[in-house]
């Protein structure tokens, strides 16, 4: 191999070069004001207009939104028993969605990392990688028709003799069909934590005459919690905030967070409202977040 | 470590799973060619009548390069002030960094439908037009996040004493960034790229809030499943994106084996 060779700088560049290596704070600010402005601008100074929103009002005959602060938003959530049912329904689903993915993913990833040779490893990592360039919304959609009276998961239970089973439109139909989606952003994070698990490690606890099982809880399982927390982050949040999957696949049938937040913003076109239950899983997310941050989910993601 | 039968009830239950994930892609590959008007299961007579039709609609071709359009424009802007924002926060400490390291993480642990009625509100406040401009700022926003992560992820593995190495030896800022981190980085940015690309690619729930008139194409498939008779043809311009982004990312991701990256030990 030969070793490329660089012109040395000129002197105006070596003297630019110098001028901030000198000043690392400006170097630093230089780095750092294009990326933060762009998310204080664009992102959070939006989510403050979206807080704002929630405690404006809707102009019944004119439809435009009136600047007048009000708790009535607040307040109608508060005494809205139909929200608190939605709400609990939308985070049980996202919990059972959550832990089903933990569930699949965990054996997958374990077996990529541990069992698998180095060629069978990279066609399961290309394997597990590929869904998520195929679209979101054709796989909703052939979920609905799988989930179908006479889809394929019926006509499968048929060729076996059993069935029909009716999960058209249901909620069984929406779990199946959130864990399926997810998937792959649970099995990636899991795959990687535990690849960082030195090998010496798992020696040394064999060594210190602790089994398989032992090993496995004592050694393994804590240093994967990382990756299974920055997982289930997006498990949860995705399926929180979803309104796709409860229209394609739920029909509508029954009512999420997300589908909720959408019908007041566009059929009705009450943005205020709208905006305060979207406070919900801005809410629930944050309280999430704090609880899996200590389990350092935030370096495994 | 593991016993012989764990290891066999690992290989069943991975390649269960693995089954589960590809039933359904298979599923939609078949029922592209499913000569009937509406999905049916069994598939009785198959043609390529939904192919032909795909590939001939011009509405569904605009929106296709409106999304590359979208998605190109997103994952530049995220290459460049993502990998701005990993190099000063795993490279200086400095006071704050703790709570800006959150708000680099919030835009892909809040659900999509936050950001976008976010977004939502600000246009209707200011009176904003939307349009592919916007959808572009929407998207841009979560891909910077992916592509922070991923160079992140990178630079804590990597030792900065090549980068002072190469000022030792006489490069000045620019060359030891362009040709010792840079390099170093490479894989990481292909990696972190190719993910905010899909992402924004896919986009439906944040896109739903922000765009004009303009269709980019999961828009343009959800408006098709508004409407009788079309879901068929929805099924062939998909598996005709599948087939087309397939390579790319099958070629990437050899790359990166082979220098370093994901998929290496």
């Amino acid at each position: 191999m030969s070793i490329p060779s660089h012109p040395a700088p000129t002197a105006a560049r070596r003297r630019i070069s110098a001028f901030f290596y000198r000043r690392r704070w400006l170097k630093l600010l230089t780095l750092l004001t294009p990326p933060l402005g762009w998310l204080l601008i664009v992102y959070l100074a939006a989510l403050a207009v979206l807080l704002a929103t929630a405690f404006w009002q809707q102009d019944v005959l004119s439809g435009k939104i009136v600047h007048t602060w009000t708790w009535a938003n607040l307040q109608s959530i508060r005494d809205d028993s139909a929200i608190h049912t939605v709400t609990r329904n939308t985070v049980q689903m996202a919990l059972l969605v959550t832990l089903t993915d933990m569930l699949l993913a965990f054996p997958l990833a374990y077996y990529m990392v541990r069992v698998a040779s180095r060629r069978t490893r990279s066609l399961l990592f290309l394997g597990v990688l590929m869904p998520l360039w195929s679209s979101y919304l054709i796989k909703a959609y052939t979920w609905r028709l799988m989930t179908g009276d006479a889809g394929t998961i019926n006509w499968a239970f048929d060729k076996v003799g059993v069935g029909p089973f009716h999960i058209a439109y249901t909620t069984t139909a929406m779990w199946l069909a959130f864990s399926y989606i997810w998937l792959p952003y649970m099995v990636l994070p899991i795959y990687a934590a535990l690849e960082r698990i030195p090998g010496s490690l798992l020696e040394a606890s064999s060594d210190l005459g602790g089994r398989a099982g032992r090993t496995f809880r004592s050694v393994i399982l804590p240093l994967a919690l990382p990756g299974i927390a920055a997982g289930s982050i997006f498990t949860f949040s995705l399926t929180l905030g979803d309104y796709i999957m409860v229209d394609l696949v739920g029909g509508n049938k029954q009512d999420f967070l997300g589908s909720l937040i959408f019908r007041y913003q566009g059929v009705a076109n009450d943005l205020p409202l709208a905006a305060a239950i979207a406070l919900i899983p801005v809410a629930v997310i944050s309280l999430y977040l704090v609880l899996v941050k200590r389990l350092g989910a935030f370096e495994a993601l | 470590m593991e016993s012989r039968t764990t290891r066999i009830a690992l290989r069943v239950v991975a390649f269960a799973v693995m089954g589960f994930i590809y039933a359904p892609l298979l599923v939609i590959v078949m029922a592209s060619f499913n000569a009937a008007k509406v999905p049916t299961w069994p598939i009785v007579h198959y043609s390529t009548h939904w192919w032909s039709l795909a590939i001939h609609d011009d509405r569904a071709r605009t929106a296709l390069e409106n999304s590359f359009k979208v998605a190109a424009a997103a994952t530049a802007v995220a290459l460049l002030l993502g990998t701005a924002a990993a190099f000063a926060l795993s490279r200086y400490r400095f006071f704050g960094k703790n709570s800006i390291s959150l708000l680099f993480v919030l835009p892909i642990a809040l659900p999509g439908i936050v950001t976008g009625l976010s977004l939502l509100s600000v246009i209707r406040y200011f009176g904003i037009t939307p349009s592919l401009t916007t959808v572009v700022v929407g998207h841009a926003t979560f891909c910077i996040v992916v592509v922070y992560n991923n160079v992140v992820a990178r630079l804590r593995r990597s030792s900065v004493s090549f980068e002072e190495a190469s000022m030792d030896l006489g490069a000045d800022g620019w060359q030891t960034f362009r040709y010792v981190s840079l390099p170093n980085l490479a894989t990481a940015l292909v990696a972190g790229g190719l993910l905010a690309f899909a992402l924004s690619f896919d986009e439906i729930v944040v896109t739903n809030f922000t765009a004009g008139f303009q269709e980019t194409l999961p828009l343009w498939i959800y408006n098709q499943f508004r409407l009788p008779n079309t879901a068929q043809e929805v099924n062939a311009v998909a598996v005709f994106v599948i087939a087309l982004t397939a390579l790319p990312v099958f070629l990437a991701q050899r790359l990166m084996r082979d220098s370093g990256g994901l998929t290496s030990r």
